[in-house]
């Protein structure tokens, strides 16, 4: 076990100064999931970012150890990976490019190439790796965003919406996925799709009005 | 040396990405071109004094500037690449990382504007070198450090392109009347010495505005 924990101490965030949540605490240990539940606007997409670090939460904290240790900001970037359809990587660039690229600025090192080869085989893009990524349907996308999140490893994933854009094949690669990680660490799913929802043991319910229930 | 890495491959991936979109380098040819050939066509025969000449070379590239400087960041918040960065990258490296490639993108821009005015104008003579290069090295890198956080601010911002030039007009007052008494120094063949003045303010302007920029850069970037 990797003994990772993610602490949420009283979370609040506003936009324009009306609480798009607030009042969120929870804790979540690897190997474990949880489910970001809530209608559309509820603030499902604020929140996992807020608990990915993209963004601060307006007051509250999100604290990130291992072993009663805090895990920098910093360091946490090597430890997370995030998948959303609201991400999205350089059009201008090929599948493998994209992932060298992003690795390099990621850890100022590229990942040995046989480990891109086992996660673009993952998703099924192997062989359109050298095509340009605005050639992609939003499905290969999609894809190609899950062998992006997944490159380094990590110990905390974070899926917004984890099956848009997907075929039947695409889902069953994305369940696949989920069932590793959930072995491996953290699991983070915001959805408002109930079959997603039931992937996870513990849930956050968003109501949508500021407030929120477990 | 990993940061530097980390920095260094942010602006491999933007000089890379600007070689095949050439979203900033378009908009910065384009308007050096038609500015400077407005001049030509308003000037005809007249020959221009230095001080009008230094004061048009400025707002050349203070226009050319506006016009593609903030691609930097915009470019990022349209394609929504921008997220991928956040969670990937630290504020410190995206921002030297940004500075960099602005600054050399900049360099560039002022370089070519020297050129095509020593090309296209008689009067543009270049008495005093040494005076002249400082000033295009402060000039240049003073303008694409106040570009740079400009950009930052103004990104995810409804009306950008508007509030690009008015938000940097007067941040940049200081450095453009100070390069232009500087450029006017080096076209009037002063020495060294007497351009000492502007190039204090010109260093202190880059310091300062590059060291807030590293502060407030976090702010501005995750909130």
């Amino acid at each position: 076990m990797n003994g990772i924990r993610l602490q949420v101490t009283d979370l609040r965030r506003d936009f324009n100064r009306r609480p798009v949540f607030q009042g969120i605490s929870f804790a979540l240990d690897a190997p474990g999931s949880l489910a970001v539940t809530g209608l559309n606007g509820a603030g499902k997409s604020t929140l996992i970012k807020v608990l990915a670090g993209a963004i601060g939460p307006t007051t509250g904290t999100v604290a990130y150890q291992r072993a009663g240790v805090p895990i920098e900001i910093d360091a946490l970037r090597h430890e997370l990976g995030f998948v959303s359809p609201y991400l999205n990587l350089y059009d201008e660039f090929s599948a493998e490019e994209n992932l060298r690229l992003l690795s390099r600025i990621r850890s100022g090192n590229e990942p040995a190439s046989v480990t891109i080869e086992r996660r673009m085989k993952q998703v099924n893009l192997w062989n359109r790796r050298h095509d340009d990524v605005g050639t992609f349907s939003s499905g290969m996308k999609q894809r190609l965003k899950y062998a992006f999140a997944l490159l380094h490893e990590p110990t905390v994933l974070m899926l917004d919406e984890p099956t848009s854009n997907l075929d039947a094949e695409g889902i069953a690669v994305v369940e696949a996925i989920v069932a590793e990680q959930k072995e491996r660490g953290i699991l983070i799913v915001a959805t408002n799709d109930e079959s997603e929802a039931a992937w996870c043991t513990a849930r956050v319910h968003l109501s949508g009005s500021g407030g929120n229930k477990r | 040396m990993s940061t530097i890495a980390r920095t260094w491959a942010l602006v491999v991936k933007d000089a890379r990405s600007e070689l095949r979109t050439r979203y900033a380098m378009n908009a910065l040819v384009m308007f050096v071109i038609t500015s400077v050939a407005t001049i030509l066509f308003a000037m005809r025969e007249d020959q221009a004094s230095p001080e009008l000449l230094a004061g048009m070379y400025w707002v050349v590239v203070f226009f050319s500037s506006m016009s593609g400087l903030s691609r930097i960041f915009v470019s990022e918040e349209e394609k929504g690449t921008a997220l991928a960065l956040q969670l990937i990258a630290s504020p410190k490296v995206v921002y030297v990382g940004k500075l960099l490639f602005n600054c050399g993108l900049t360099l560039l821009l002022t370089l070519a504007v020297t050129v095509l005015y020593l090309i296209v104008f008689p009067g543009f003579v270049v008495a005093s070198f040494d005076i002249f290069a400082v000033t295009w090295l402060l000039g240049s890198l003073g303008l694409a450090s106040a570009a740079t956080i400009i950009a930052a601010i103004i990104a995810r911002a409804n009306t950008r392109g508007t509030l690009y030039p008015v938000l940097s007009f007067p941040v940049l007052i200081p450095l453009l009347m100070t390069v232009m008494r500087s450029t006017i120094r080096a076209l009037a063949g002063e020495s060294f010495e007497n351009a000492f003045g502007e190039f204090q303010v010109l260093f202190s302007y880059l310091l300062v505005m590059t060291g807030g920029s590293y502060l407030l850069f976090e702010h501005v970037w995750k909130d």
